[in-house]
């Protein structure tokens, strides 16, 4: 293999990453202690340069194998890849101001070898690249779950993220050690072509299936393999929530997606039904837990569980209708749910609590801050004319479309359950009246600059559609 | 040559032990040693594939001292995780381990 300069452009936002990484380790080398909050900057600016930079490396219309098979270039991965180090960007603002994770160099350098993990991970056409790259996600997951090791429930985050993370991904890697052995390949694009040649019984390759999706649900936090997620969410740090909720859930979205439609296409009818169980199971359940939650944090972790379930309903709908507006609901949900996540984190910071009472008479206290909340709380409760509504649209005409109109109405009833607590929380930050409401929020400058930016990208994608709807369209028809 | 099927019953016993102790110990080393276990069968299985299917490939072989090497630092973080857990709470015990739940 002779390297050349045209090898290097599709895995160019990876590469610059790298940098990034080495950046900032010596950054937090050199400088002195009280300057550290100042890698933070570099990180979110160092994202921006990067989002810049990689526009040459977009794909061609026709996607390509890359790097001996090992990754796709195509559309679904790059656009996927610009939203992560979007979102590590947004983090890594939201978390600068917090003394034991925004002042720390190793914070910004795990977030960013997460997102590099990430980045391949939604690229991968390769059993091998795909394991690895889902380990590069993970493991610095586990360490910033439990980032603060002074604290009780951060250690214990990181705990539990460890140890049913460690557990899912050997059985998915017991599925991948099987599909290898039936197929006699690791790429995953020939593994279909090649199973289907030696003329293996059915019962096998589902298996094998069910073992591949154990460890992709706990990724997304599908049901029933969602236990983690609420204590996982509530327990690390906020911004790492933030992250863990948005970027580490789309890229499992995706690879689900990716390797559903691609290595089982000759049992879609069981895999189907099995995420069509999975998509009604996992919206019913987090939507009737997050009802009854006193942690705000706890609350949006329920939250992103029903989320997830609405997401699904786009990949069990097995169509490219589906699968765009699976990519939307997902480009949605990321700015979404790192706005809301962001600001919970925004006034913990500040009240150094996360339980409702907290957010009592919030309004008063922030009008911003409430207002920027009242917007991102309504897109994920799908109100018009935010980014939330539209999604829910997109998911819910991609099932009639396929004929399962029952699932749109589980899915229509679930979303007027989803308002029911969405809408309570507004309830305690605009009429609730609390004691401290002498006492201003303040929210720093980074944090200020996150939050306009992601409140105003909810509305735009929620009012000017067509851009957004033409690029996930794009994104899905390169997954066939 | 003895056939691959004992190869891959071993692997799926080994797998089986191994998912065991990770749902039934309680104590967390314990659960880890669960998980090795249940990545060595699939070493094995990864293995007796490539020797058996596609020996004149170098897939199979790769794939699995990525899946160790990987292992390997997965422990790693994980033995520090319950490092720093076992400073705050003096146990490693999952039972024990439980101020997060509704």
């Amino acid at each position: 293999m002779i390297l050349n300069a045209s090898m290097f452009l599709p895995i160019l936002p990876e590469i610059l990453l790298v940098a990034l990484g080495a950046v900032v380790l010596i950054l937090d080398l050199v400088l002195p202690k009280k300057q550290h909050r100042n890698i933070g900057w570099v990180t979110a600016a160092g994202m921006g340069v990067i989002l810049l930079l990689s526009i040459p490396a977009r794909p061609e219309t026709e996607p390509s194998l890359v790097w001996g098979g090992m990754l796709r270039h195509d559309w679904l991965g790059f656009s996927f890849t610009m939203l992560f180090i979007f979102g590590a960007g947004i983090t890594a603002l939201f978390a600068m101001d917090f003394k034991k994770l925004g002042h720390r160099g190793e914070f910004y350098l795990l977030m960013i070898v997460s997102t590099i993990g990430m980045a391949l991970m939604v690229s991968a056409a390769d059993l091998v690249m795909l394991y690895l790259a889902i380990e590069t996600t993970a493991i610095p997951l586990y360490i910033l779950a439990g980032f603060f090791i002074r604290d009780d429930k951060s250690t214990e985050a990181g705990f539990k993220y460890f140890l049913f993370g460690a557990m899912t991904s050997a059985i998915m890697l017991y599925g991948f050690s099987l599909l290898f052995g039936f197929a006699g390949t690791t790429n995953i694009y020939q593994i279909a072509q090649s199973v289907r040649e030696g003329g293996l019984p059915a019962g096998a390759l589902i298996g094998s299936m069910l073992l591949v999706l154990v460890g992709f649900s706990f990724k997304i936090a599908g049901v029933p393999f969602h236990f983690w997620s609420p204590d996982v969410y509530e327990g690390s740090p906020t911004p790492v929530a933030g992250f863990l909720s948005t970027a580490s859930k789309a890229a499992g979205f995706v690879v689900l997606l990716r390797f559903m439609m691609v290595v089982f296409p000759d049992i879609t009818l069981q895999w189907g039904a099995v995420i069509t169980a999975m998509s009604v199971a996992t919206m019913t359940l987090g939507n009737l837990l997050a009802l009854t939650q006193k942690n705000i944090k706890r609350m949006l972790a329920y939250s992103s569980i029903a989320h997830a379930g609405y997401a699904l309903i786009g990949v069990a709908v097995i169509s490219q209708v589906g699968v765009s507006s699976m990519v939307y609901y997902l480009i949605v949900y990321l700015v979404t749910n790192l706005a809301a996540f962001g600001i919970v984190a925004s006034c913990g910071r500040i009240t150094g609590s996360d339980e409702m009472t907290a957010y009592y008479g919030m309004s008063r206290r922030s009008p911003w801050l409430a207002l920027a909340l009242l917007v991102a709380l309504l897109s994920l409760a799908g109100m018009p004319p935010l980014g939330g509504f539209v999604a829910k649209f997109f998911v819910f005409a991609a099932a009639v479309d396929a004929n399962m109109i029952w699932l749109a109405v589980i899915g229509v009833l679930n979303a007027i359950i989803g308002m029911y607590y969405y809408l309570t929380v507004l309830k305690y930050v605009y009429l609730y009246r609390s004691e401290d409401e002498e006492k201003p929020l303040l929210v720093t400058r980074p944090q200020k600059l996150a939050i306009t930016v992601l409140t105003v990208g909810i509305i735009l994608i929620g009012t000017v559609l067509v851009p957004w709807f033409n690029w996930a369209t794009t994104a899905a028809a390169s997954v066939f | 040559m003895i056939p691959i099927s004992y190869y891959l019953i071993f692997a799926a016993a080994l797998f089986c032990i191994g998912l065991f102790g990770v749902l039934a110990r309680r104590n967390a080393i314990a659960i880890l040693m669960g998980i090795e276990l249940m990545l060595n069968a699939v070493n094995v299985n990864l293995i007796s594939f490539w020797r058996y299917a596609t020996p004149e490939k170098i897939n199979g072989q790769v794939f699995a001292v990525i899946v160790f090497a990987v292992a390997a630092a997965e422990v790693a973080v994980g033995l520090a995780i319950f490092i720093s857990v076992y400073r705050r709470r003096g146990t490693v015990s999952a039972d024990e381990i439980d101020l997060l739940k509704w």
